[in-house]
């Protein structure tokens, strides 16, 4: 078995609805090593929930079209449901986007805790009663949470609670979706920070952070991995990607964020005009091309995925020429 | 920077408090704001800034008098809002007071073209334009807006982005005083924001338009505005030009906010054991260290709750 947990290769996974496909995932290819946490970012409908379960939960208009899924040297895409389901128990944990909003208000968390472990196929024994409280304690929280109803706790609190259930089987990765876009800044700082320090512990090996907020990634990501409009866009090493952009889009998307000690009045940033293209029945060519900058006629043609580096890829025709000095305009 | 010295306040607001209070048998008194002050500057931007739950909603819905104070006044051009009680006056009132919040979608009927929202306030109120399309066609071109592909649609058809610059537009040609943003751009994405954010700036510089800008994001507050507040359970707890507040936080909470403010360029300590919660005691502490000295300017233009009774 190679150094690689996960390993996807031209994946695409299409909504299949009455007028057409929605092309969500469209030749995706990444690799998830063993001990990384990789993060997934861009803008809110890119199709970063739909990677996550094409390759774990596949639901109705969900369709597999092509390519190949790695996980942990098992073809996943060829599998039979019963014998990937089991292989699924045991290596990926996700905890889905909005996992919070399952909390009915006027259960104990104690209640919820087990409800979640029987989703995950768990056993609610008593051995795995000390297992939780063993984990509540590591991430601060008392056991007498366990008795106590959630709207009692913030939602930072339950996130803790529902990180905790989901890597109670010290799963080989984690799909963490959006688990902190719902939070309080200092709830950010915990919950994102937990996730590296469980890594950090080997209670889980790998994690895809799944966010639309790039800074958060920047904190606790390994590589960082951008989708626009279901196509693959860029991936690089955290620090790269962020000093060496070099898609168009990833550049606009870095620009875009302001930080502190930096006023409007010293510094406008500029943010991208526009809007993504929808993806239902959507051709070929890159999809950023109608706000991006650079376009050229070239860019009618679906740009291929190219080497930037070791461990850094685009997939833009201009990468090259522009180099890494986009933001340098006009 | 801004030339003129001379800052013309356009609404004062004086120890407001509000309690709710829920429940008919066993009542439950929850504080929700606790005896704010503070000055609306014309053609500024105020950052209102807190974590969920810290009042931030409240102070907005109190200003556009949804609900009422339980104590404390709102001074708007010399007058107590509280009195505004009549339906024509009230009307006056919203025509320069104005509100916009986190979910656009939830502001349009999506029944009815997005235009309507121009016709209700050209039908509510004399905005004494010779030329009611050309106006708004105008007004739409400030906010880059392409009325051809805008006036005529549904909400649906348009984006988030889209339908809070509409709103926006919509501020405009009222010629607001004072617009309420609450978390008006947390639904949209990083490259749409900054958008609307700049246009906001612009629109207070060119129409002398107040602008209180509620937000969780340190980042977002510290962009565009000149004055900022920190709000914690509450209270105000620090509250000054937003310069001030963020090189010389002096509140815990303030630097709390300022330590867990995600940054790309700048790592988190991972040495540094962080917990939320240990806020609390450090905001107690912090108090019984100051007690008796209140709310306390610690340099000009820069004031620090250090107690709360
Ligand atoms: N059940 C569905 N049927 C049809 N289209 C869907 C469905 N779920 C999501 N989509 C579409 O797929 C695209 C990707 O969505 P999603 O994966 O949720 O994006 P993200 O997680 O990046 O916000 C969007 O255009 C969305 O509208
Ligand atoms: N109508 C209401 N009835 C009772 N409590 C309320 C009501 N509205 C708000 N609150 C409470 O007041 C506090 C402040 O709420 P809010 O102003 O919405 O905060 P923020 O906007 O900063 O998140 C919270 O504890 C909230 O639960
Ligand atoms: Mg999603
Ligand atoms: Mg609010």
């Amino acid at each position: 078995m190679s150094e690689n947990i996960l390993e996807v290769k031209n994946l695409r996974a299409y909504y299949n609805i009455l007028k057409g496909q929605v092309k969500a995932v469209d030749d995706i290819t990444f690799n998830l090593k063993k001990g990384e946490i990789l993060g997934l970012a861009g803008e809110s409908g890119c199709g970063k929930s739909t990677l996550a379960s094409s390759f774990i939960s596949r639901k109705k208009p969900l369709e597999y079209v092509s390519g190949e899924v790695d996980l942990v040297g098992h073809e996943i895409m060829k599998m039979d449901e019963a014998e990937f389901k089991k292989l699924r128990l045991k290596t990926i944990s996700i905890i889905p986007q909005y996992a919070l909003d399952a909390f009915s208000p006027t259960k104990k968390i104690r209640t919820f805790i087990k409800d979640l472990a029987h989703q995950h196929g768990i056993k609610t024994d008593r051995a795995f009663m000390e297992k939780v409280e063993e984990r509540l304690d590591l991430v601060n929280l008392d056991k007498s949470v366990l008795n106590r109803y959630s709207i009692e706790l913030s939602g930072g609190m339950k996130q803790r609670v529902v990180m905790v259930i989901s890597t109670i089987l010290d799963p080989d990765f984690i799909i963490a979706d959006e688990i902190t876009s719902a939070l309080d800044v200092s709830s950010q700082r915990f919950v994102a920070t937990m996730l590296a320090n469980l890594r950090d512990l080997e209670i889980i090996k790998s994690a895809i952070f799944i966010t639309h907020d790039l800074s958060i990634l920047y904190q606790i990501a390994d590589r960082i991995m951008i989708m626009y409009a279901g196509n693959f866009a860029e991936i690089a090493p955290t620090d790269e990607i962020v000093a060496r952009p070099r898609h168009p889009y990833t550049r606009a998307l870095i620009n875009s964020l302001p930080k502190v000690g930096i006023q409007y009045h010293d510094k406008r940033l500029s943010g991208i005009e526009g809007t993504p293209p929808h993806l239902l029945n959507i051709g070929d060519g890159c999809r950023f091309r109608d706000r991006c900058p650079y376009a050229i006629e070239k860019c009618e043609e679906t740009p291929i995925r190219e080497k930037v580096a070791d461990n850094h890829y685009v997939s833009c025709w201009r990468w090259q020429e522009l180099g890494s000095d986009l933001n340098v305009e006009e | 920077m801004s030339k003129n010295n001379k800052n013309e306040v356009v609404m004062s607001v004086k120890n407001l408090t509000k309690i709710f209070k829920s429940g008919i048998f066993n009542p439950e008194y929850t504080t929700a704001v606790k005896d704010v002050s503070f000055d609306i500057e014309k053609g500024k931007i105020i950052s209102l800034i807190g974590e969920s739950g810290s009042g931030k909603t409240t102070v907005g819905k109190l200003i556009l008098k949804l609900i009422n104070p339980s104590s404390g006044q709102i001074i708007y051009k010399g007058q107590d809002i509280a009195e505004i009680t009549d339906k024509k006056d009230t009307q006056k009132y919203y025509r320069r007071v104005q509100g916009i919040f986190q979910d656009p979608f939830a502001t349009f009927n999506p029944l009815y073209r997005v235009d309507r929202v121009f016709d209700m306030i050209f039908d509510s109120y004399e905005l004494g334009f010779s030329d009611k399309d050309e106006a708004i066609r105008k007004v739409l071109h400030d906010v880059n807006l392409n009325p051809d592909r805008t006036l005529g649609k549904f909400p649906h058809q348009l984006s988030g982005g889209q339908l809070q610059r509409l709103l926006i537009a919509r501020a405009l040609l009222m010629d607001v005083d004072i617009l309420i943003a609450d978390e008006l751009i947390s639904m949209l994405d990083a490259s749409t924001r900054i958008g609307v954010l700049n246009l906001l700036v612009e629109s207070c510089k060119k129409n002398g338009m107040a602008v209180i800008f509620i937000t969780h994001d340190l980042n977002l507050g510290y962009y565009i505005s000149d004055q900022s507040l920190i709000m914690y359970k509450g209270r105000l707890v620090e509250r000054g030009a937003t310069k001030k507040i963020y090189e010389n936080s002096t509140h815990p909470y303030t630097k709390m906010l300022f330590e867990a403010v995600p940054e790309i360029g700048d790592r988190w300590d991972p040495e540094e054991e962080f917990l939320p919660e240990q806020v609390v005691g450090e905001v107690k502490d912090f108090y019984q260290n100051n007690q008796g000295r209140g709310f306390v300017e610690v340099e000009k233009g820069h004031s620090v709750l250090f107690s709360d009774e």
